[in-house]
């Protein structure tokens, strides 16, 4: 981890909001089994409450056990004047990512950076142990996606935000045929970037029919995951992204066969009749990865 | 005649009441005609009462199946006390924030003693600060109706609110005659004083044509009626469906605790279960019901504290049978009247020690807590600062009768621990405890290390109750002591009526 705060390659299928000004929902975030945290102290905190939340998260940053999970906070933009004495409490107090909103190219990243490194530097941290990630929602930030993914090698993964980004469209959130750009783009930019591409809320709580559906597409889509914002929404989703037992046997078939295979010292791989080819091999991989790293975070 | 008598060889052997006398007067008047004279019908309670026999230091019992709605005690107390009764001991199935009228005559002398399954509001309070100089005893469901019917308490008159009633006394929680909408559903508490009271009077709003089938109460066990328009409040009985909670943390829990029985292996093809009605503990019945649905398995009966979802799932073909000894809601209340396997039983059936009660068939018990202790102890009548806020209910009979006790509790509440070193009150012992569920994390008695194991084994992980313990204290810090006077305000009875722990006055100095 050479020094780093931040796993750039994990489970993240869900990232639970948490709002900064809430001392018992930050005390309990940890139980829900969420593979991240996010503490929020920008959208659900009031203008009045943004110094109270910002020592409440502090606080619990320094003095809260979390276990294994991922913390991300959730700053304000820079342009508003916070963000600024956000990053100077947060990463003092051991943040593993700091996620930033609103972002539309990728200056804000590398602005956003700068204040990063000159605060660990202040603070004795090695420069580069703090992750990022940015959330993309605007119709501009969508189009600079790609350059956004690649402007930091502290990226972890970036995010679309909806509830901005459709508005900005001049539209609203429907069945999602609004937002299929913005997460094909999103997508692409991530992976080409190699990072992690996660996807928006779903607001409506008591909709679980909606909220699975949606799911299930932005699975297929190839997303690692999701914001939620009631724990409610936690075990549903894990549940959406782990894999069946049929395709995880169908996985340790496949690398049973190439081990075999290597240790015959054969090239031509082939599982009851069928040619093994790499994509094949790497899904069968990353499906394993998936189901053990699902194992961990349940024992954890 | 008698000659004829002591030509029967073996007479002495023969039980009879002497040689036949005559047949009496025969009565000729339709059956109309005469229940509307000749019938048990009085007045008013004042009459009553009078009829009853009534004196200074008796017992009288009430039932707690009207809830927050009763308007029964304080009616039947305000009269007592016009009346110039004194030094009464009041022995109900349990008390509720209504109550808090009690207060007066208990400072009037009309009352100076009282045994209750709990306590709450103002009455609890002022009770915790020592308004009664004879301690309250708290016994549980089962606990009353042994000590009742062994006679150790001994019951000279009972008033019994009855949402209908017929002229002769026979009563019950509901009517099939109309649709009344005071329903309270079963009066399994109530059967059980009327049973063993040397007098019942029912107090009823609704006056239905004999026979009053079916009846919780027969009329041979009643004496007097009198006819009130109001015995309580009928949104304070019951409302609706209880529903099931939307707080994420309470689900939480439920989904574990049933995860829990689960992986215990008590979730089988005609299994048996009781839960509470608080919100963590009824809601366990939702992940179970899906879970009963994936394994296509039924339960063979549901005990308790019924409420709509327990029905639902009956009418749903999940549940062949409901043993209900109390409807929590409307909804309940319907099913008892409509549906052939859903049952009403008395308190003793349900719960006491001196019989093989429903509880003992038990696999499963939900129970909730106000604290738990290392040594598994649970305390459901006090609350954190001392003074009494609760109900024993039928908590230490179904944990003792259940093969496994689940007890579901948020670690903390607020900035209160749950799990603590020593409980203020012990209602229920360690010993008959075997599961504690928090939010945070999972303990087994370590009496039960096959549970544990079985548990581990689902890949669930299972916590020492001394590290939920220090969890709590992590969050919650920990807390002063409660401080208490000398002086014992309340004696809480075990499920075998042994004197299990006592409540203390608290101290405000």
């Amino acid at each position: 981890m050479n020094g780093t705060r931040y796993v750039k390659d994990r489970l993240r299928r869900s990232m639970m909001f948490v709002p900064g000004n809430n001392p018992g929902m930050i005390a309990d975030s940890r139980i829900y089994g969420a593979d991240s945290i996010m503490f929020d102290l920008e959208d659900s905190v009031s203008l009045a409450e943004k110094d109270a939340a910002r020592f409440l998260v502090y606080q619990a940053l320094k003095t809260l056990d979390f276990g294994k999970k991922e913390i991300v906070v959730r700053v304000n933009d820079l342009g508003s004047g916070l963000g600024v004495r956000d990053l100077e409490a947060i990463i003092p107090a051991g943040v593993h990512v700091v996620r930033l909103p609103k972002t539309d190219g990728p200056q804000d990243i590398i602005d956003c950076e700068r204040e990063i490194a000159r605060i660990e530097q202040a603070h004795g941290i090695p420069v580069g142990a703090t992750g990022m990630m940015a959330a993309i929602e605007s119709a501009g930030g969508v189009l600079n996606a790609r350059e956004i993914a690649r402007a930091s090698d502290r990226l972890i993964g970036i995010a679309l935000g909806a509830e901005d980004y459709v508005t900005d469209l001049k539209t609203v959130r429907s069945d999602g045929t609004e937002l299929f750009f913005a997460r094909s783009m999103i997508l692409h930019a991530a992976r080409a970037a190699g990072i992690a591409a996660l996807d928006t809320v779903y607001s409506d709580v008591n909709d679980e029919e909606g909220f699975l559906a949606e799911v299930e597409l932005i699975h297929k889509l190839g997303f690692d995951g999701k914001s939620v914002i009631n724990p409610r929404q936690i075990a549903p989703l894990h549940r959406a992204f782990i894999p069946s037992e049929r395709d995880l046997r169908k996985a340790y078939d496949v690398i049973a066969a190439i081990e075999e295979a290597n240790a015959r010292g054969s090239g031509v791989i082939s599982l009851n009749g069928k040619m093994i080819d790499r994509p094949i091999v790497l899904r069968a991989r990353r499906l394993i990865a998936l189901a053990e790293a699902d194992r961990m975070a349940r024992e954890e | 005649m008698d000659e004829l008598l002591h030509t029967i060889p073996h007479i002495d052997r023969i039980s009879h009441r002497g040689a036949f006398a005559g047949a009496g007067a025969k009565r000729t008047e339709t059956f109309r005609a005469r229940s509307g004279k000749d019938n048990k019908v009085l007045p008013s309670l004042e009459e009553a009462v009078r009829a009853a026999g009534l004196r200074d230091g008796m017992t009288i019992s009430f039932h707690h199946h009207f809830r927050g709605g009763d308007h029964v005690v304080n009616q039947v107390l305000d009269t007592l006390a016009a009346m110039g009764f004194r030094d009464l001991t009041l022995a109900a199935s349990s008390l509720a924030d209504v109550h808090a009228p009690l207060i007066r005559h208990i400072q009037n002398g009309v009352v100076t003693h009282i045994e209750t399954s709990g306590l709450r509001g103002q009455l609890a309070e002022e009770i915790s600060r020592g308004l009664l100089e004879c301690p309250v005893v708290f016994r549980s469901h089962g606990g009353r109706a042994a000590a009742i019917g062994s006679g150790e308490v001994h019951i000279d008159v009972a008033f019994l609110g009855a949402p209908s009633c017929d002229p002769y006394g026979n009563a019950n929680g509901y009517s099939r005659d109309d649709d009344t909408s005071i329903a309270c559903g079963s009066m399994g508490y109530a059967r059980t004083d009327a049973k063993y009271a040397d007098k019942v009077i029912i107090l009823t709003n609704n006056l239905v044509r004999y026979p009053n089938a079916p009846w919780a109460i027969p009329e041979y066990d009643v004496d007097y009626i009198v006819v009130t328009d109001d015995i309580g409040d009928p949104a304070g009985i019951m409302s609706g469906a209880t529903r099931y909670t939307k707080n994420p943390k309470e689900l939480l829990i439920a989904q574990t605790a049933a995860n829990v029985i689960d992986a215990a292996g008590y979730l089988y093809d005609g299994f048996s279960m009781q839960m509470g009605s608080g919100g963590a503990s009824l809601a366990v019945a939702r992940f179970l019901r899906q879970m009963m649905l994936e394994k296509k398995i039924r339960c063979r009966f549901a005990l308790g504290g019924i409420t709509g979802q327990i029905t639902a799932m009956h009418e749903e073909g999940m549940i062949d049978r409901i043993l209900d000894v109390q409807s929590f809601d409307l909804d309940a209340a319907l099913s008892l009247k409509k549906n052939r396997f859903h049952h009403q039983i008395d308190a003793t059936y349900y719960a006491s020690f001196l019989f093989a009660a429903a509880v003992d068939q038990l696999d499963f018990v939900i129970l909730s807590a106000l604290e738990i202790d290392t040594n598994f102890n649970v305390n459901v009548l006090t609350g954190s600062d001392g003074v009494i806020r609760g109900a024993i209910g039928g908590h230490p009979d179904t944990a003792a009768g259940a093969s496994l006790s689940v007890v579901v509790a948020p670690l903390t509440r607020g900035r209160i621990p749950t799990v603590i070193d020593r409980v203020n009150t012990i209602v229920t012992p360690g010993a008959v405890v075997d599961v504690v569920v928090t939010d945070q994390g999972i303990a087994v008695n370590p009496r039960r290390p096959e549970v544990a194991e079985k548990l581990k084994k689902a890949g669930m992980k299972v916590y020492t109750i001394q590290q939920l313990k220090d969890r709590a204290e992590a969050l919650a810090g920990r807390p002063d002591p409660i401080r208490y006077k000398d002086r014992i305000v309340g004696v809480v009875m075990y499920r075998d009526n042994t004197v299990i722990d006592v409540i203390r006055q608290i101290d405000e100095d």
